[in-house]
């Protein structure tokens, strides 16, 4: 244990001395409230270190000790379901000790440690297991069977194995190493924050992550495995839609890690997932869920750490086959932390005052993202997807987190202030945004029920294109200059725009959109554009396609229930019908 | 606790002062400074090896370095809070400027707070009227809620300000309520307005006013809004009021901030604001809020003039980011005579969804401010193109729009500044500006409400034609 004492104090950063034979990113207490610090910079025998809670108070010369570990987070059953903050305490046992304001000092365990859990073995006696190899598993919530692995670095022969009720702490099984050396092994492992877990392999993902949401799904998918960014300015739509995707994507878990954002929006998470049904089991969202919220006026070295204890979190599930889905709301604020921190260091800033390092670090966190095969036996392959929200000043996508952001991640979903101005919303811009994963959507779309998905999303974005540039024309010379091919396009992009693009969240029918839903809905506006411009071809004049009573239909085709999809595919044939009795009126 | 004294400090350079030879000082503690005819507080920024770096809380002007006495407290600055507070006028630091004597303490309490446990937090969900159309109808404001105001130098900031201490009712009786207003750098005008408005409508006598006026020094405005919100935490928390924080001008605080920064060598970040601007912000603006199993709440109403009416400027940006929504006053409407002069598309209350509804305003109210929103957005394109092409260039139904966004700016967001309409009167004034619509343009509305509450108007859509002000 190395003893040091405070030699400088500076917001979140403590410099102490006597520190030689610390360890980078080693966990140390410092001074007498025993605050929890990091150790982010050896030189000589000064250890920088970043506190993780309110440093006020701390003064010079008093002690800093060393504890051999680092930043690491507690993995066991009873995580789900769990509120953290950035450096995993749970909150609601937080408010217990302390009352409603969190104060400082404080180490609680991550994980309930009086509660016994029933573990039911999967390994034998006898059996030789490695790293990742399952011994058994707990029930932990209707929606999780929590897998209690062999943890990383170990592997043997089974001497021992049980069966019943145990707490986290209490062995399940013994385990002998080639060296001869007996392991005991609890459900509950540490595993550093800051290192990815291992995997046996990189796979390319082919499955779409289905999040219900029109535009993402139909328009500018990601796949599990994927990653995935939204910036945009502030009230353009990125929590809304970060909390969208936890709600509704088809992950069996969800990471929601709130950095360094508002502290109702954590609440509104904890009100609304216990009461919210997950649209494929009928079970709380919660059973799948853990939230780590490290809000804006939380300490900023913990908003720093909050995203790498989400992804430890996400990666532990992943190795247990599952497909993880993990979302940081937002990744801007967990870059300003570092800048904070690095400012203070007095290191040499890059662009905008942030870090040199700011893109590998970015890089890091999003390389942790997959689809894997994992290690350990059965074999098992995974997903976890990164969807990060990013928050630059002024909205302006030049910001470096932006750009650093875009060079590793493969869709991005522009927000666009304007369209979140008029209340089109989700405000992605789709002419700015992209997936990087069309090709393996075609692929996927090739065939079964919803063949042709991936023609029509052609179609959309083409007409998309097209409006755009006929606006630039309207702009300038009127709407009269227009050919009724062009006005007809306008009016098949308008419909686009609104009646499939636009999805109003706090609707309880439009919240959701099926796979087959978005199908059908893209159906009947191809369908309308392909009639009424065989309709136009005939001189049938293009008001008078605008004045059948379809623009209203086509318009409620949101309020559709998942039960009465029927409905639409009768909208496709009388929008044929309607429109070719135009033409044959007129012959 | 053993509390330590200094004889002379080192340097004094702007804000800061520098102490040599201290040992045992705590980082951000509360330093007391005395001259020969001055008492002065500050706080410990910084401290490494033997050195101390204060911040101070009022002006150096006339601060002999060497001839100071300073006392390291030992504790944080506080702020003795009663409920005598109420209808007082105090300045930056909680001490009197309205002649009267110092209140009486009932409780000493850190006014840097500490953070809510999200955990512990109950979600804002009661509607407050406030009897501004656009307000009530668009911008829902709600208990716990932090709503800015972003305005810019001569706009009626402070008149809408003080329209909605004047009206904001919730629907319950038997609760207690309070104002507190935090003014930073306004001009003795300004605060004078509000505390005569705020008599005038009998608001005063449960008002705690704390002033730093625009020509006094820039570093008193630095503790003012955490001394007025470890007030408002006290009369939320332990006394189940609910609490009004005003907070203006948010803009000549971040000044000072910026002051501090610039006197450290800080390496600034966008425009010379420190890097950590936003952290700070956000320890003051996440005081608002309601706690699980605590009757209170607190509320706040910050304002900010935006330099150069630049919305990406820093502190906008910022607060935006942190803040519920935000109220965009528009140079624009104001300069057509329109009181409120809200600029509606930009403006967002993030609470809305939770505040409305049956049971608070009405079922339909969701549906109609989007379609109010939607519609507007697509009038004022139109207006736009009309400017470029001539209204002739026009379709018949972008013609409507245009006529709609007009109307709706002359009949729905135009409104007396002592005229108070109630939630219901306001949805009724909307759906009668939509009449104005073709109803199959009416999207984002549920074909039931274009029944219940649409339909009766389309007749009488000829009368508001005729009669409005265009
Ligand atoms: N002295 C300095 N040392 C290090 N970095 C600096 C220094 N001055 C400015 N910078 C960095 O350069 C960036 C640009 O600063 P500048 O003052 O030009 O901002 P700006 O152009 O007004 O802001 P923006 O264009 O983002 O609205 C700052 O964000 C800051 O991080
Ligand atoms: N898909 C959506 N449907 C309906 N309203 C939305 C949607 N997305 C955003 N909004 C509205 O926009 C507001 C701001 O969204 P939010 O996600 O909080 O923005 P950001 O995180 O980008 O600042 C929300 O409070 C809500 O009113
Ligand atoms: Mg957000
Ligand atoms: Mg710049």
């Amino acid at each position: 244990m190395i003893k040091g004492k405070i030699a400088k104090v500076s917001g979140p950063l403590v410099i102490a001395n006597n520190m030689s034979g610390v360890q980078m990113f080693e966990i140390v207490r410092v001074g007498e409230k025993e605050l929890f610090g990091e150790v982010i910079e050896t030189k000589g025998d000064l250890a920088s270190i970043q506190v993780y809670e309110e440093t006020e108070g701390l003064k010079v010369g008093e002690e800093v000790i060393s504890t051999g570990n680092s930043l690491s987070v507690e993995l066991g059953p009873g995580i789900m379901g769990g509120i953290y903050d950035g450096i995993q305490r749970p909150l609601k046992a937080l408010r217990d000790l302390q009352g409603d304001f969190i104060s400082r000092g404080i180490s609680v365990s991550a994980l309930d440690t009086n509660k016994k859990w029933l573990f039911q073995a999967i390994a034998k006696q006898g059996d030789q297991l490695t790293s990742g190899d399952f011994l058994g598993f707990v029930q932990e919530t209707h929606l999780v069977k929590h897998y209690i692995m062999i943890p990383p670095g170990l592997s043997g022969k089974i001497l021992e194995i049980k069966e019943g009720e145990f707490t986290i702490n209490e062995n399940v099984a013994t385990l002998k190493d080639s060296e001869g050396v007996e392991h005991h092994i609890c459900m509950m492992q540490k595993y550093p924050v800051r290192i990815g877990r291992p995997f046996v392999d990189k796979l390319q993902p082919n499955e779409p992550l289905i999040t219900g949401q029109r535009v993402f799904d139909a328009m500018f998918p990601i796949f599990k495995g994927g990653t995935a960014c939204i910036p945009g300015p502030f009230g353009s739509g990125k929590t809304v839609m970060q909390h969208q995707l936890a709600r509704w994507s088809d992950a069996d878990i969800i990471i929601y890690v709130g950095c360094g954002e508002r502290g109702n929006e954590m609440t509104e998470v904890l009100i609304d997932f216990p009461e919210l049904k997950d649209p494929r089991s009928g079970r709380p969202l919660m059973e799948r869920t853990v939230l780590i919220a490290n809000t804006s006026n939380m300490p900023v070295a913990a908003r720093e750490t909050s995203v790498f204890t989400g992804i430890a979190i996400a990666e532990y599930f992943r190795d247990m086959g599952y497909n993880v889905a993990m979302m940081a709301d937002s990744t801007s604020r967990w870059a300003e932390a570092m800048r904070e921190v690095s400012g203070r260091l007095e290191e040499m800033p890059g662009e905008e005052g942030y870090p040199a390092y700011l893109g590998s670090r970015i890089a890091s966190f999003y390389e942790r993202a997959g689809k894997v095969k994992t290690v350990g036996n059965p074999g098992r392959t995974a997903t976890l997807s990164v969807i990060g929200a990013v928050s630059p000043p002024g909205g302006d996508l030049s910001d470096p987190v932006v750009q650093a952001t875009l060079r590793e991640v493969r869709v991005f979903w522009g927000l666009d202030a304007r369209l979140a101005f008029a209340r089109h919303f989700p405000s992605i811009n789709w002419l700015i945004s992209y997936s990087l994963y069309s090709h393996e959507f075609e692929k996927y779309f090739e065939k079964g029920e919803l063949k042709g998905f991936n023609n029509l999303r052609k179609w959309a974005l083409k007409v998309l294109e097209e409006e755009s540039e006929l606006q630039e024309i309207v702009r300038l010379v009127g709407m009269d200059a227009l050919s009724p091919n062009d006005r007809l396009t306008l009016e098949v992009a308008r419909s686009i725009r609104e009646d499939f693009l636009q999805q109003n969240s706090y609707h309880e029918i439009d919240t959701y959109t099926s796979l087959s839903k978005q199908f059908l809905m893209l159906k009947v506006i191809s369908t309308f554009e392909e009639t009424a411009r065989m309709a136009v071809q005939k001189e049938v004049e293009i008001e008078s396609i605008l004045e059948l009573p379809l623009k209203e239909s086509i318009s409620r085709m949101k309020e559709v229930k998942e039960t009465d999809l029927q409905k639409l595919e009768i909208l496709t044939v009388n929008v044929k019908e309607m429109i070719a009795g135009l033409i044959g009126g007129r012959a | 606790m053993i509390t330590k004294e200094y004889l002379g400090a080192s340097s004094i350079a702007g804000p800061l002062m520098v102490v040599e030879g201290v040992e045992g000082i705590g980082y951000e503690e509360l330093v007391e400074i005395k001259s020969k005819d001055r008492f002065t507080l500050g706080k410990v920024l910084e401290v490494s090896g033997d050195k101390a770096v204060v911040q101070l809380f009022e002006s150096p002007q006339g601060l002999d370095p060497q001839s100071l006495r300073i006392h390291f407290t030992g504790k944080s600055l506080r702020l003795g809070v009663s409920l005598e507070m109420l209808g007082r006028v105090l300045d930056g630091l909680g001490r009197p400027r309205d002649g009267g004597a110092p209140p009486l303490a009932e409780e000493f309490i850190d006014i840097n707070g500490r953070p809510i446990n999200p955990f512990s937090r109950d979600y804002p969900n009661e509607f407050i009227e406030t009897g501004i159309s656009s307000i009530d109808g668009l911008n829902v404001l709600v208990r716990g809620q932090k709503l800015p105001v972003f305005s810019g130098s001569g706009m009626p900031h402070m008149r809408i300000a003080a329209q909605i201490v004047r009206q904001a009712k919730v629907l319950k009786s038997g609760e207690s309520f309070a104002v507190i207003f935090a003014g930073m750098g306004i001009t003795f005008e300004e605060a004078n307005f509000l505390i005569k408005d705020f008599e005038a409508s009998g608001a005063m006598e449960r008002t705690t006013v704390f002033l730093n006026l625009a020509n006094e020094p820039v570093i008193e405005r630095i503790a003012i809004p955490r001394v007025a919100l470890t007030l408002a935490e006290y009369l939320a928390f332990t006394h189940d009021y609910h609490v009004l924080v005003i907070l203006a001008d948010m803009t000549n605080y971040c000044e000072a901030l910026r002051e501090v920064s610039a006197a450290r060598k800080e390496i600034p970040g966008r425009r010379g604001y420190p890097g950590y601007m936003y952290t700070d912000l956000s320890t003051i603006y996440e005081r608002a809020g309601r706690i699980h199993g605590k009757t209170g709440s607190i509320t706040q109403i910050p304002i900010l003039t935006m330099p150069e009416d630049d919305r990406t400027h820093p502190i906008p940006d910022l607060t935006g980011y942190i803040t519920e929504g935000q109220i965009f006053l528009s140079r624009a409407l104001h300069r057509k005579g329109i009181y409120p002069p809200m600029d509606v598309l930009p403006s967002l209350s993030r609470l809305m969804t939770k505040g409305i509804g049956p049971g608070k305003t009405r079922e339909d109210h969701s549906d109609l401010s989007n379609q109010l929103f939607s519609a507007y957005a697509r009038g004022r394109e139109a207006r736009e193109l009309a400017i470029i092409l001539g209204e002739g260039a026009l379709l018949d139904v972008d013609k409507k729009f245009l006529r709609f966004a007009d109307v709706f700016e002359n009949r729905f967001l135009r409104q007396g500044e002592y005229e108070s309409r109630s939630v219901i009167e306001t949805l009724e004034k909307g759906w009668q500006i939509l009449s104005l619509l073709p109803v199959e343009e009416l999207k984002r509305v549920r074909k039931e409400f274009i029944t219940k509450y649409l339909d009766k108007y389309f007749s009488q859509a000829g009368d508001v034609q005729e009669d409005s002000i265009l």
